[in-house]
């Protein structure tokens, strides 16, 4: 027993059905992460107290944390399975580790949930540069590396949802946009040939679902893996929004 | 009035979101099918950056034909050369239209694009945007297809897998079955092309520095239906990554591109920390072994040496797990955070930070170079390819296309690095007008046009397979069972492969092949069932492990990254001039029989007890093969002998003709 350790995963068939917390066993090994602990369950499924289960669905694809699949939330902390080493989880807190999909999202099954809303929004903030075609056309504008150094960080939103997760205004009874794809909305507003679309991304920031939904409890910097300066979009999304609407106001 | 005509793009990593976003610029009508949402595919994986000739390296000499010449060059001569020209022509239009679509490239201080040198070439050829370029890439493809999408003429299909081509009497392929990855609802798709852009297979050598998905399941079951495939037994080993218990994570060659030092301690079992080892008492054997490329020689010379430095000479890092160091710690503050991305992988998995100290890597399966055959049309003007000829990247079978790593044709036998983003772009982006014209070439009705027996049937073969998977009884676990095929690849039909023991291999898939047979499923519902698509994958790198390993086997040559030592061309050693020259010009004709022999491509097709293989010739009309020594020390005789009987050979041809 010396090296072994526990996981409790709330597991759920179906969507709308009930669930249940079960409980694993299973020896560490040096590194291991949480998708390691749900690859040797699938291999052995079976409980703490000898029962046979079926494999724990769950959502994992790049295993360094580029991708953005395998969010969930891990001892009450939204993260990335991957990235979250056991021995680590072990010294956060003694006992079984807590293992349970995202809350923000329907659940598809165990760990997996549905994030389409967050990419069905990119589209309404028309998160993409209208290029005039993709024939040769020579090389994009100039950038200065100032500006690259800005864009760059936001540019590598995995979309995992860890943001809204840790969102309080972000839910089912909510049109909140959320923090991620306010930053895109903020990210395409700065590039040269992508602010074509400035006042469309306005828009919807400063309509119903837009940027006065923010609550300001600055919880999504605190859980994004990318580091992404996440408040600060906001707060520039807020001032953007507000001199959009000054603008239409006096009808320009 | 007749359907509408529709083609469907299986996999949306670069190279399906590249074709996929150029199909519907042309107002052609796109499914798109993915196991995954399309942002999150295997292309997010990619580090280092994309290469294409620019303003900076032209000055300093450098043409596309250049980059043509390092490409083959580092393929060994495997690729067909028409194909590698156009790309490389095309290469610095391909950077240009990312850079278009708002990539955020890493830029100097007048606002250009900044470049970095990657192995295999003397330029700094290579665009980059941290060390995340495949994700910055694949996000701005991402974004145009969304806008595609939100057009009409994309319809997605995420958590989607691909289950087959579906293919009517005559042998043209009329569409796919595809089964939905949560309800578990197995359905056809009509279409009137069908393009496979689904990635390597690395799942089949266990652990690699590919993503859960790169099984290659679709690639073989493409394969089972009657596609070609080519090359198999190429699989790159990239030199520099981390191992780990679920997968090993790759440390971009731009570490090395960027200053970053391959080397270990001159003495076996050296306890001390390596910062406190002098200069003098580290052994950077790259360097010394390949004074012009050093630490940025191809990845497949590369990761022989790291092998032989560990295994030959015992001079691995650590005792009970091999490794070398990778040195960053005296590169700057400033060329660090252009690393950033890759750092910060090794300290969030090592709990080690870099930075200060060397980090530990080894070589991990990293690239398929082989994969399904496509055709091409050469344009005998420009060497290059006709564009929008209907044969270009077309299979073997009527309507299906094959682009970006699921395809074989290149990279030869050893892709250069920052090549591949290149040739997924490039594929996706020419394939597009190629299909247009196909579809304009199509008589007898379009794909939804057909009897609907021909799909009802497909779809109906594909359930019963389903079926009889979940009914089926046995003792096998399909996991472990993975893992013992994966331990069995990865030991034998790596870096360093011999006959016995491909021999052995190719025994022990036949094996695994049958206790497949009896592999039980531990979850028989039919809802979100993981368990049964990762065990029909298994079933399918089986039969990719068999290609593979029957092809190294069968291949009796070292070219790139397939090495058999009992076939190396003993190197000439002699101390007397006269004699390491006669050494030399031995060498040198046993390489030229050896090319003679085995400049072909591997092409291997399915048939039930087996794959069949055959062969076919390179074009490699554009540069000639020469000996691959990228200077190594003490190979200078061979580059000189192989000049003098080059020219040689040439001015004989010349006299003969007169």
């Amino acid at each position: 027993m010396g090296n072994s350790f526990q996981v409790r995963i709330r597991r759920q068939p179906k969507p709308n059905a009930s669930f249940e917390w079960v409980t694993y066993t299973l020896e560490n090994e040096p590194g291991m992460n949480m998708t390691t602990v749900l690859q040797r369950i699938a291999a052995n499924p079976v409980t703490s107290d000898g029962r046979k289960t079926t494999p724990v669905a769950y959502d994992a694809c790049c295993l360094e944390e580029v991708c953005g699949a395998c969010s969930m939330v891990i001892n009450g902390r939204v993260r990335q399975a991957c990235s979250a080493l056991v021995h680590h989880l072990l010294e956060e807190s003694a006992g079984p580790i807590d293992l349970q999909p995202m809350t923000k999202f329907p659940i598809v099954r165990d760990l997996i949930v549905d994030r389409k809303r967050m990419f069905e929004t990119l589209k309404d903030v028309k998160a993409w540069v209208r290029v005039d075609g993709y024939h040769d056309l020579g090389s994009g504008p100039r950038v200065t590396p100032h500006v690259q150094e800005e864009a760059y960080p936001l540019s590598r939103c995995m979309t995992c949802g860890c943001c809204v997760e840790a969102c309080p205004q972000f839910n089912d009874h909510s049109a909140f946009i959320g923090p991620a794809v306010t930053c895109q909305a903020i990210l395409f507003n700065a590039h040269p040939t992508g602010s074509v679309d400035r006042d469309d991304r306005l828009a919807v920031l400063a309509g119903r679902g837009g940027i006065a939904d923010c609550g300001n409890s600055q919880n999504c910097v605190k859980v994004c893996p990318k580091d992404i300066p996440l408040t600060d979009s906001i707060a520039k999304a807020g001032r953007d929004a507000t001199l959009y609407k000054i603008r239409q106001w006096f009808g320009r | 009035m007749p359907n509408k005509q529709h083609v469907v793009v299986v996999g949306g990593g670069l190279a399906g979101l590249s074709a996929t976003m150029k199909l519907a610029e042309s107002g052609v009508h796109v499914y798109l099918i993915s196991m995954v949402p399309v942002k999150r595919s295997h292309s997010v994986c990619a580090q280092g950056g994309i290469n294409a000739v620019n303003d900076y390296t032209r000055q300093q000499g450098d043409t596309e034909w250049k980059h043509l010449d390092d490409s083959v060059y580092g393929g060994d001569f495997l690729q067909h050369q028409p194909l590698v020209k156009e790309m490389c022509d095309w290469a610095p239009r391909v950077i240009n239209l990312l850079d278009r679509l708002g990539v955020p490239f890493n830029r100097t201080p007048e606002g250009l694009r900044d470049q970095r040198r990657f192995g295999g070439t003397l330029y700094k050829r290579t665009a980059f945007a941290g060390a995340t370029t495949g994700q910055q890439l694949i996000y701005a493809l991402d974004e145009q297809v969304r806008r595609w999408e939100a057009e009409g003429l994309v319809d997605k299909f995420e958590y989607w897998d691909f289950l087959g081509p579906i293919i009517d009497g005559d042998g043209q392929c009329r569409g796919v079955v595809a089964q939905d990855m949560f309800s578990m609802e197995i359905r056809s798709f009509a279409a009137d092309a069908v393009v496979l852009a689904t990635g390597g297979c690395g799942a089949v050598f266990g652990r690699s520095t590919m993503s859960m998905i790169c099984t290659g399941g679709a690639a073989a079951r493409a394969f089972r239906a009657g596609v070609k495939y080519a090359n198999g037994e190429f699989v790159q080993v990239h030199p520099t990554a981390i191992p780990g218990t679920d997968k090993l994570r790759l440390m971009s060659e731009s570490a090395r591109g960027e200053g970053g030092r391959v080397w270990v301690p001159r003495t076996a079992n050296e306890t001390r920390d390596p910062k406190s080892i002098p200069e003098a008492e580290r052994y950077y054997f790259l360097e010394e072994r390949y004074p012009k490329y050093g630490n940025l020689v191809p990845r497949d010379i590369a990761t022989r040496e790291i092998f032989d430095v560990c295994v030959n000479m015992g001079l691995s890092v650590e005792k009970d797990r091999l490794c070398v160091y990778l040195d960053v710690t005296e590169l700057s503050t400033e060329t660090l955070n252009k690393l950033e991305g890759i750092l910060e992988i090794y300290e969030k998995f090592q709990g080690v930070n870099p930075r200060q100290t060397p980090m530990k890597i080894f070589p991990a399966v990293h690239y398929s170079m082989g994969g399904l055959w496509v055709d091409y049309e050469r344009n005998d003007t420009t060497g290059g390819l006709v564009l929008g000829s209907p044969r270009n990247q077309h299979s073997n079978v009527p309507g299906v296309y094959v682009i970006g790593e699921a395809d074989y044709q290149f990279h030869g036998a050893n892709r250069l690095g920052a090549n591949s983003l290149l040739s997924c772009i490039f594929s996706g982006l020419i394939v597009a007008p190629s299909i247009e014209n196909f579809l304009g070439s199509l008589a007898h009705g379009t794909a939804a046009d057909q009897a609907t027996s021909l799909f009802d049937d497909a779809v109906q073969r594909e359930k019963d397979r389903a079926d009889g998977l979940i009914k089926n009884q046995g003792d096998e676990n399909p996991y472990k069972l993975h893992q013992e095929l994966g331990e069995w690849m990865t030991r034998n039909v790596t870096v360093v492969r011999n006959n016995i023991d491909l021999k052995a291999t190719v025994e022990k898939i036949d094996e695994v092949a049958d206790r497949y047979k009896k592999v039980a499923m531990s979850d028989t519902g039919n809802w979100t069932n993981q368990n049964l698509s990762f065990t029909r994958a298994l079933g399918d790198m089986i039969l990719l492990a068999r290609v593979i390993a029957e092809g190294a086997l069968l291949r009796d040559e070292c070219r790139g990254a397939h090495f058999k030592p009992e076939f190396a061309i003993p190197a000439p050693d002699a101390d007397d001039p006269a004699e390491l020259r006669e050494q030399a010009t031995q060498w040198c004709r046993a390489f030229r029989e050896m090319k003679e022999k085995w400049l072909k491509s591997t092409i291997a097709e399915h048939a039930v007890d087996g794959p069949k293989f055959s062969y076919e010739a390179v074009d490699t009309s554009l540069i000639p093969p020469r000996p691959r020594t990228y200077g190594l020390k003490g190979a200078e005789i061979i580059e000189e002998v192989w000049r003098e009987m080059d020219s040689g050979v040439k001015d004989g041809a010349a006299v003969a003709a007169t």
